[in-house]
């Protein structure tokens, strides 16, 4: 370790990717990465976009109930990472995951895995506002109708009302169910996307900045509804704000250059980081 | 500037800003005045165009008629009385007319001027009059005041296209039957009536029995075919290649192949139709069917093209929101993709459809060009097409046509314009559901 602060710029703080490869060749990450009751387990993950190495040897644990957090300068792979989660990186040409992630000991990388129903047992906020442009019951409606969750009209108006409750949103749009979703303002269109999330009954929401384009009063109350999500979800979290790491996670990753840096409670790794770069990225030295 | 010798100020940068504002603005002025001017040309020969061949077609619509007191006489149309259909289809009807066109000249007696006399009436007058007994029984053995088509000469004379003033053997119509047409005028005789036979009739040797109907319908068993395979395989082919398959060196060729394909020549296409539709397949020739396939292989990559780009325009969000619910592949384009990029789609395919309404020289190789005479009433009926029709009726040499072609081009425009506003309707219509 100690060389590895020495090869860090005094002046700026920053550090080359050239001397992190040549320190960590084997990414040994600081604290546990395991909980006791994990939801998905994430095994030296290795992702590459093309040539790149986005991620590199990544183990972590997502426990149930619990939001995890994590944080990183831009580029660290913290997105990269949160979408290996539910093979959204598919969809990118020359992306390639290796290592073993798995969700209730089953291996979404495994060959003969479908992701559509993954997709379904783990949902995904993502950091624009993304509504459907259709009316508010359709964006909800939409995940329950393609997977046949209900049986009639009734249960699945009764999906979408409660959906919408879990996500908050109910008593502000329950007269007007068939207007667009993409009319109302950032903040309910970013719950209106969770409230579509929840709908198909997921074991782990993924979110990706889920704050990031919305205002203070907004971003309070998502993250009301993030810690109160918490007792039937796992979520895992990527943000860009610390104080919102610190605000609404029982556990923060912190990510640097494709490496998962340091692991721990997040109490902890905000009063007391043990790593040099975690110490110097919540204090606000770079990053 | 650093020297104190200079007492010159120094120069403060908003002077050198305000010193090159002039001639930035002028320049400005410049490209603002050429624009104006170009779209001020632009719009003159557009006038100019739609002018020239409206003062041209607008006296196609209206047709000479010479009205003659008919007597309809049972002995000729129906002499044995049973008003059996095939009876009356074959009677001398001309014999009528002529007999009824003879009393109004008493006085022409040569045989070679009631020649003259007869060839005033069309030669298709007796079919028309035909028609109207054979709907009308009734009619037979009474003498009917009727409105008989005159013939092209008298029509082009009447509308004053004929120079009176030219010496007599530079004329079509001699000195007596202009004297003859004059009498008739000024009895009331003769007129001009709204030409239904251009609409319902299908084309003819004689200007004034020549009619779109055949050409249009042609067209449009032609377009309608068309749309239904290129519109579908266009859509899908442009989905897979911009949504489902992998970027590498075939679909990249592909790609270049489908752009190059739009900007070939279309004759080749026809070329191409003729040597493998007609060729090897054996599709019948001069048919809306193997002039809608050789229209779809021309429109096919317009299409595509129309279609990938609107396919990219739709926001990436769109995509995830759908992947990140669960939804498939397909039930993302479909369901979500697909939607937003319809209007886009639709105007491509509409721009396509127009260029196939105005093509002309692909068919000529497949056979359109043929002398079609009946509308056709299916795929399969030997047909003609717009285009091909004005092309054809261009090349005519009698002055009927001349009036007649300008006509069809505008029939032609008339529809085009109405597919460009459904382009526009259309979008606007899909772009509303936000």
């Amino acid at each position: 370790m100690n060389t590895l602060v020495e090869t860090m710029d005094k002046t700026t703080g920053a550090i080359s990717s050239a001397d992190l490869a040549q320190d960590r060749p084997s990414a040994a990450t600081v604290g546990d990465v395991t909980v006791a009751d994990p939801r998905m387990t994430c095994r030296n993950v290795d992702v590459w976009y093309g040539a790149k190495q986005a991620i590199k040897g990544v183990s972590l644990d997502i426990g149930k109930n619990e939001v995890l957090s994590m944080i990183g300068p831009s580029g660290c792979g913290k997105s990269t990472f949160l979408r290996c989660l539910n093979r959204m990186n598919d969809t990118i040409d020359g992306c390639r995951v290796t290592g073993s992630i798995k969700l209730d000991e089953q291996d979404i990388y495994d060959k003969g895995l479908d992701p559509v129903p993954l997709r379904a047992q783990v949902g995904m906020v993502f950091q624009k506002p993304n509504p459907f442009p259709k009316s508010i019951y359709e964006n909800v409606a939409y995940g329950p109708r393609i997977h046949g969750l209900t049986n009639n009209k009734a249960e699945l108006d009764e999906l979408v009302e409660t959906s919408l409750q879990k996500a908050g949103l109910w008593n502000e749009v329950k007269d007007r169910l068939d207007q667009p979703g993409t009319g109302l303002s950032g903040g309910q269109q970013q719950r209106l996307c969770i409230a579509r999330t929840i709908a198909v009954s997921p074991e782990v929401i993924l979110m990706d900045e889920p704050c990031s384009a919305l205002d203070p009063i907004a971003t309070a109350i998502i993250e009301e509804l993030i810690d109160e999500l918490r007792a039937n979800y796992s979520i895992a979290i990527v943000t860009h704000s610390m104080q919102q790491a610190a605000r609404v996670s029982q556990r923060t990753a912190y990510f640097h250059l494709g490496d998962l840096i340091e692991v721990g409670e997040t109490n902890q790794i905000f009063t007391n980081p043990q790593h040099r770069l975690t110490e110097d990225y919540i204090t606000g030295r770079f990053g | 500037m650093n020297n104190p010798a200079d007492t010159t100020p120094p120069r403060r940068a908003i002077d050198i800003v305000n010193a090159s504002l002039k001639r930035r603005y002028a320049r400005e002025r410049r490209f603002r005045w050429l624009g104006a001017t170009a779209v001020t040309l632009g719009m003159v020969f557009v006038v100019l165009l739609f002018a020239d061949i409206i003062l041209k077609g607008y006296t196609a619509f209206q047709q000479t008629y010479i009205q003659l007191p008919i007597e309809l006489a049972a002995a000729t149309i129906d002499p044995d009385g049973a008003r059996d259909p095939a009876t009356l289809a074959r009677a001398d009807y001309m014999k009528l007319i002529r007999e009824a066109l003879r009393e109004q000249f008493p006085e022409v007696k040569d045989r070679r001027d009631r020649r003259l006399l007869n060839s005033m009436i069309s030669v298709g007058a007796p079919d028309l009059l035909r028609e109207r007994v054979m709907a009308d029984p009734a009619l037979i053995g009474t003498t009917q005041e009727l409105w008989i088509l005159a013939d092209d000469d008298i029509d082009m004379l009447v509308k004053g296209y004929i120079d009176r003033n030219a010496p007599a053997s530079d004329r079509r119509v001699g000195d007596q039957m202009i004297a003859w047409v004059d009498r008739l005028e000024a009895e009331g005789r003769v007129a001009k009536r709204f030409n239904t036979i251009f609409f319902t009739h299908g084309t003819s040797r004689e200007p004034e029995l020549a009619g779109i109907a055949g050409a249009l319908m042609g067209s449009f068993y032609t377009l309608v075919l068309t749309f239904l395979l290129s519109f579908p395989i266009g859509v899908g082919a442009a989905l897979y290649l911009e949504e489902f398959a992998p970027k590498n060196r075939w679909t990249d060729l592909i790609e270049v192949n489908v752009n190059n394909l739009a900007a070939v020549p279309s004759i080749v296409f026809g070329l191409l139709g003729l040597a493998v539709f007609i060729g090897f397949f054996g599709v019948p020739r001069s048919t809306p069917l193997v002039a809608a396939l050789v229209m779809t292989l021309m429109t096919l990559p317009t299409i595509i093209i129309a279609s990938r780009v609107a396919l990219k325009s739709v926001p990436p969000s769109i995509r995830e929101a759908a992947l990140g619910v669960g939804a498939s592949p397909l039930q993302t384009q479909f369901h979500h993709v697909l939607p937003l990029a319809l209007p886009g789609i639709l105007t491509g395919s509409i721009i396509g459809m127009a260029r196939a309404l105005g093509e002309t020289a692909p068919l000529l190789m497949i056979g359109m060009i043929a002398f079609i005479v009946d509308i056709p009433k299916g795929f399969n009926d030997a047909a003609t097409v717009l285009p091909v029709q004005i092309f054809l009726w261009a090349d005519s040499p009698e002055r009927g046509f001349v009036e007649r072609t300008s006509a069809a081009i505008l029939v032609l425009l008339a529809f085009l314009f109405v597919m460009n506003l459904a382009a526009v309707l259309l979008r606007r219509r899909f772009e509303r559901r936000w």
